[in-house]
């Protein structure tokens, strides 16, 4: 099952590590929260070994 | 139209505002956030002599002044840098949130227009110019300006969209965590660096006295090799050297330690400060450079306006000033950051253990690598080349 990258906007410091690594270009620093676009996440999994914080999970998805 | 809209109102981004409006460019500087300044994501040290480079120092925006920095190997070998004579190279804590803001409001002050809580959400190339298309409150716009400079950090979209930088890998990024921390016991002449695989693997832990007891204690770590998030080991790492002292405040970030790009620019865009991985690979400082590629991008700017040339061709003359300045020591530090990557905790004590207690006299990393050359020429042999 593909996986994707979701945010724990609890845990999110909003301080754009993720966005640095995303080779797709799947996520963005909307002045003071993160977006993932889950259509362009390709599940790879760098953002959430970047996160300074954990808040980033891969999930799998249907 | 503008002749020059600048992404970004950090260091980088405020200082090519400022160089480009007093040039007598017009000039839009635009910040996605509602406040410049904060979140710092920033240890806020610079060494004395980069920051009166540029500013008259005005005490609302020193945080604290050092004149040494103590690092502490693995096994807690001190080695300790101060300078004794009264000299230039002290550093200097900031005040990010008033530093910041200060040189922003000089842009504002030389004749910029400032925008905030505004994103840049896209841009396109046509006709020699650059449309960019600005978002505040939910209401959409676009903007048309000759030059764009992109100083919108490590998460850089110009840079990205633009293709002149590349994603970074998990070994060309720090990820850090920072607390400022108040009613702390500590020599608040001194800046304190830890290293070691387990208390920081691929980067270290620091203590940056911000004064009246108060400092920045943070860590980074290289996702390559770190086993959990930035944030854990900051914790560990405080509860292992028995920090205590009051958290009243928390930032994240990611710093490039990529070392020298090839370009940082392409027809009508350059890049700046983080954005251009602009940041030092081994000591993660980037305000410095920052400030430097800022000014260096304005001027370049207004030479492109007078010469109405926004070629790539003719905008490498901003990747010549960058270069010129601290190209050459991205690199060596690039290569220093490789080595030290390699070496394990017990090297590392060794290296520690054969100088200290010399007492190095200059604050710099030239400094130490040159002491550990004198008392280890073969183990950094590959070293000698870029250092000596």
């Amino acid at each position: 099952m593909p996986r994707k990258a979701v945010v724990n906007r609890r845990k999110c410091a909003y301080c754009g590590a993720c966005i640095a690594v995303c080779p797709v270009d799947a996520n963005e620093l909307v002045e003071t929260y993160l977006e993932i676009y889950e259509d362009k996440c390709n599940g790879c999994g760098l953002c959430s070994k970047v996160c300074p914080m954990g808040a980033l999970a891969m999930v799998e998805v249907e | 139209m503008y002749d020059v809209v600048v992404i970004g109102a950090g260091p980088a981004g405020s200082m090519a505002a400022k160089t480009a409006a007093e040039l007598g460019l017009s000039v839009l500087l635009v910040e996605k956030r509602q406040e410049i300044g904060t979140p710092v994501r920033c240890a806020e040290g610079i060494s004395k002599e980069n920051i009166e480079q540029f500013f008259e120092v005005d005490k609302k925006w020193i945080a604290a002044e050092v004149t040494g920095a103590k690092i502490y190997a693995p096994d807690k070998t001190e080695v300790v840098m101060s300078e004794e004579m009264a000299g230039n190279e002290v550093g200097y804590v900031l005040e990010r949130k008033i530093f910041d803001r200060h040189i922003a409001r000089l842009a504002a002050k030389a004749g910029a227009e400032v925008y905030v809580k505004t994103t840049a959400v896209d841009f396109e190339r046509k006709d020699g110019k650059v449309k960019v298309r600005l978002r505040r409150l939910g209401e959409d716009w676009e903007v048309e300006a000759k030059i764009l400079i992109g100083a919108d950090g490590v998460e850089s979209k110009v840079g990205r969209r633009a293709g002149i930088i590349k994603t970074l890998r998990m070994d060309e990024v720090e990820s850090c965590a920072q607390y400022l921390l108040t009613g702390l016991d500590i020599d608040e002449r001194y800046t304190y660096f830890y290293l070691g695989r387990e208390v920081a693997p691929g980067g270290y832990a620091w203590i940056f006295p911000k004064g009246d007891g108060s400092a920045n204690v943070g860590i980074g770590v290289l996702p390559k090799i770190a086993k959990k998030p930035a944030k854990e080991y900051l914790d560990a790492f405080i509860e292992r050297e028995g920090i205590e002292g009051k958290i009243v405040e928390f930032v994240a970030g990611a710093v490039p330690v990529y070392g020298e790009i090839g370009t940082a620019v392409s027809d009508n865009i350059m890049l700046a400060g983080d954005a251009a991985y602009h940041s030092d690979p081994i000591t993660g400082g980037g305000i410095a450079n920052a400030l430097s590629a800022g000014y260096y991008a304005g001027k370049v700017a207004a030479e492109a306006v007078e010469k109405n040339d926004f070629s790539a061709e003719f905008l490498r003359m901003y990747d010549n000033l960058w270069k010129n300045d601290f190209g050459k020591k991205l690199r060596r530090n690039k290569k220093l950051q490789e080595k030290f990557l390699e070496m394990s905790d017990e090297t590392i004590n060794k290296l520690a253990a054969s100088i200290s207690g010399k007492n190095l006299k200059e604050m710099s990393v030239r400094a130490i690598v040159t002491e550990l050359l004198k008392a280890h020429p073969k183990l950094l042999l590959d070293l000698k080349d870029v250092f000596m």
